[in-house]
């Protein structure tokens, strides 16, 4: 196997990491409430650094069910992403200088563990949140917790809640795809040439 | 002899009873004007919008009400002229200042007619003006909030009638003194000296273009007749606002005779570009009068009410060509100028003709003096020089007229209880159909406007009698409305109305819904007793007040155990609702209180004044269903004897509030 990778590519994987950027613009996740009482919807977006939406008024509904407050400072996780993030954009531009074919690899794990531990510290947020309640809560259904999905939907006492990726989170999924797209076509020609060479 | 008597009744007895068999002897019931497919055309579906918002005045309720077109839904009804204990409107000490007038504090109007604001003629959707008849006022609601922004007294007025009606830009609404009365400084004259000492006057309200801010611009010194309804050209006729006026006779005792004897009263011609101009040229004399001018902050959510002491006054001998009076056939009413601004339309309440007067006939008059002589030294012109042509054998008792897109004018007839369709050229009759029963006012959405969408006309009526189920001897008024798409105007619905409704507006809904306000935002909230968070909650003595800063949020009040009031103080309950959210205001209300509840909108703070008269301990609670807890948002305060030893204290969430002594005048939380 060839150790530098096509012009093409390099130039794909460049766009792809240089693409990680708009999660410093958009953001990254949204959980969507609707019940009979909000037709409109409530929303909460996620940021690398932050949340928006109607963070306030889920706030004030959560206290019924003894839900904890949720506010910024209590992520740690805001203040690093940012740095995490720049740290993928940097390695992506590495890859695409050198063309260093490891370099891709590693950088293609990594991606892959780091989707992985993030989906991974939501659920553990999502779950904290949904069983860690008030005992002196307003509403306690025995046995039922209010965590929300993780993706997708599912109903919690009069909300139906979904959880997906936002704007920013489609573009980092897209710019993952294309990061292993590059290395599967990498890997297509490469088979093809030594099958031909054969 | 009285045996006699009653057997030769007997066959008049049975003769009465036979008649009572006789079928058929009545007219047609009006079950019949309906067509088959009335109920599809004012179906809106659950969850679907009307294509119209229609504010309607609510006659001697002093409020407007707002209903939806075509399905005559009621919305709202905004609280304008009269106290609203349901709002807390004229009771919370924000909102009290607005219904405060020269007479002091008055808690009920009449309110006849709505003006929409108009950009070159045409609805903008910014506000609507309303009137009060009884003690000269026009308010502002700004229709973003639906609420009363603003109310101006009139001074030299009395009567509010022939207003808030408005010029082509909101330069100017308009307020005419329906009665009469002595002005200045000779105010105390008998009756009977009517005709020395009676005077009428116009006044021109000016409206600010961006605040809607109104102040009175200039007053008109007139004769000492009758004012009734007016309104402002449009186009070329745009500088010209016209006044139907009746008791010419200048009779003040039993009108209904004595002023209806004239053959013809006027429309007066007011060139208001004139009129202004005299005023900034210095022709005016300012006289001095007390009016009070309210305001409502939306900022501060709370209003001032302000004394003013000064009007300008033009005398038309001093301003030449300002005013003319056209002659109008028997006590006109309505007068209303067509989409183009070349006709205008006088009614004689008691004319067998409906007289149209050409602005091009007017302005050709005037400069020809074609004058039929002068009254009260004001210039009368020939009733031929005017005059486009009359409508022939319209109807009985006419009485107001609106417009649609095609050229047609619908007039309502109160006597024979219909609408009748003519052509505004022609002047021919097209159709007519009854209303139930006696209409008086009626509306076509953007009727008196230069773009009338025409789809509707509606009928608002003085008498339902047999219309609904009846509910004892006050019967509601209720309004009809009628398609016009063609040729032939159609019956569709009923549906009755808060108050009495006179004149109304339609404007389509997308003209306002997408500026309707969802909630006020708390971090601009500057109500000087604003809690703005649970932890700013307090309560303070300041003599023998207490004030309590309280705050609202689902569900409680904080704080909700307060203890050492005593008996002689007055308490003022300032509730800052923190909500943030749409459609989620808290009530409150206190066990005793003698005026309302307040109803606190998302970040509003209200105040309720509250002086106790009883020791005891009395309930507070949350009046508006706000959550599933609302039966739980409710509180105590304690009222002890004036001597007692109580400190002033106050919580939420604390089972034992620490009763300790405080030296310093300031609660604190426990």
């Amino acid at each position: 196997m060839k150790q530098k990778l096509s012009v093409a590519s390099r130039i794909l994987v460049a766009f792809s990491s240089g693409a990680l950027i708009a999660v410093f613009f958009l953001p990254a996740w949204r959980i969507d409430l609707f019940a009979p009482q909000y037709p409109e919807g409530l929303t909460m977006n996620i940021w690398i650094n932050g949340l928006s939406g109607d963070v306030d008024i889920i706030n004030g509904l959560n206290h019924y069910i003894g839900m904890k407050h949720i506010t910024v400072d209590m992520f740690p996780e805001f203040k690093f992403l940012p740095f995490v993030v720049g740290f993928y954009m940097l390695l992506g531009l590495l890859v695409a200088v050198t063309g260093k074919r490891k370099f891709l690899f590693i950088y293609l794990v990594l991606t892959a563990i780091g989707g992985l531990l993030a989906m991974l510290d939501f659920y553990r947020w999502g779950y904290n949140y949904g069983h860690n309640l008030d005992p002196k809560a307003a509403i306690q259904v025995p046995g039922l917790s209010y965590q929300p999905p993780l993706i997708g939907h599912k109903r919690i006492l009069n909300f139906d809640s979904y959880s997906f990726p936002d704007a920013g989170g489609w573009i980092v999924i897209g710019a993952a795809i294309l990061a292993f797209g590059v290395w599967f076509a990498e890997w297509y020609h490469h088979h093809k040439l030594e099958k031909k060479q054969k | 002899m009285k045996h006699y008597h009653l057997k030769s009744c007997i066959p008049l007895v049975i003769a009465l009873v036979g008649l009572l068999w006789i079928p058929g002897c009545k007219p047609k019931g009006t079950q019949s004007a309906v067509s088959g497919n009335a109920a599809s055309k004012v179906y809106v579906a659950p969850g679907k919008y009307d294509e119209f918002y229609n504010f309607v005045s609510g006659g001697f309720s002093g409020q407007m009400s707002v209903y939806g077109l075509p399905s005559g839904r009621l919305f709202r009804v905004i609280p304008v002229f009269s106290v609203d204990p349901e709002k807390g409107w004229g009771y919370s000490e924000e909102t009290k200042p607005m219904l405060n007038t020269s007479h002091g504090f008055v808690p009920w109007d009449d309110l006849h007619h709505i003006a929409l604001s108009v950009t070159g003629s045409e609805h903008d959707g910014r506000w609507a003006f309303g009137n009060a008849n009884n003690t000269p006022r026009i308010a502002r609601i700004d229709l973003k909030t639906f609420r009363t922004a603003e109310i101006i007294e009139i001074p030299n007025s009395a009567g509010n009638h022939s207003s808030p009606f408005i010029t082509e830009n909101s330069e100017y609404v308009v307020a005419g003194t329906r009665f009469s009365v002595p002005l200045g400084d000779k105010l105390d004259v008998p009756i009977n000296t009517y005709k020395e000492n009676f005077k009428g006057t116009v006044s021109f309200i000016g409206v600010d273009k961006t605040s809607g801010d109104m102040s009175i611009a200039f007053q008109i010194l007139l004769p000492g007749i009758n004012f009734d309804l007016a309104r402002a050209g449009k186009g070329r006729s745009a500088g010209w606002f016209f006044f139907s006026c009746y008791n010419s006779e200048k009779a003040n005792t039993l009108l209904e005779v004595n002023a209806s004897q004239k053959d013809k009263d006027f429309i007066m011609a007011v060139n208001w570009k004139k009129a202004e101009a005299y005023a900034k040229a210095g022709k005016g004399v300012k006289k001095a009068v007390t009016y009070a001018h309210n305001k409502y902050d939306d900022a501060k959510h709370s209003a001032t009410s302000t004394m003013m002491n000064e009007v300008l006054m033009l005398d038309p001998k001093d301003c030449p060509d300002m005013v003319y009076f056209m002659p109008c056939p028997k006590s006109p009413h309505g007068c209303d100028t067509d989409p183009t601004g070349e006709y205008i339309v006088g009614s004689g309440k008691l004319a067998a003709v409906i007289p149209v007067f050409s602005f091009a006939k007017i302005e050709a008059a005037i400069a020809a003096k074609n004058y039929d002589g002068e009254y009260d030294g004001i210039p009368v012109l020939k009733y031929e020089a005017v005059l486009h042509g009359e409508v022939k054998k319209p109807g009985l008792g006419p009485l107001h007229t609106e417009f649609d897109d095609k050229g047609n004018a619908y007039t309502s007839f109160f006597v024979s209880s219909e609408i009748v369709k003519w052509n505004v050229k022609t002047l021919e009759v097209i159709d007519r159909v009854p209303t139930y029963y006696s209409i008086g006012h009626l509306c076509v959405p953007g009727g008196p406007t230069k773009k009338p969408w025409g789809k509707y006309v509606i009928a608002y009526n003085k008498i339902t009698k047999d219309r609904y189920l009846p509910t004892g001897p006050e019967l509601t008024q209720s309004a009809q409305i009628y398609d016009i798409s063609g040729e032939k105007m159609k019956l569709l619905l009923d549906f009755p109305t808060i108050g009495e409704p006179h004149y109304a507006e339609a404007i389509p809904a997308d003209l306002i819904m997408k500026n309707s306000r969802k909630i006020f935002k708390i971090e601009e909230n500057k109500n000087p007793y604003a809690a703005l968070g649970d932890n700013n909650a307090k309560v303070e003595r300041k003599g023998n007040e207490i004030h309590v800063y309280m705050t609202s949020i689902r569900s409680h009040f904080t704080p909700d155990n307060i203890e050492g009031v005593k008996l002689g103080e007055t308490v003022y309950f300032h509730v800052t609702n923190l909500e943030q959210d749409w459609d989620v205001p808290h009530g409150f209300a206190v066990k005793g209180a003698n005026n309302a509840e307040l109803l606190i909108m998302p970040g509003e703070t209200q105040t309720l004044k509250w002086t106790p008269e009883k020791v005891g301990v009395y309930p507070m609670y949350c009046t508006d269903f706000c959550s599933a807890l609302h039966q739980e948002m409710q509180g105590y305060i304690r009222v002890s004897p004036g001597g007692a030893n109580v400190p002033l204290t106050f919580s939420t969430g604390k089972t034992a509030p620490a009763a300790t002594e405080k030296k310093d005048t300031t609660a604190k939380p426990n």
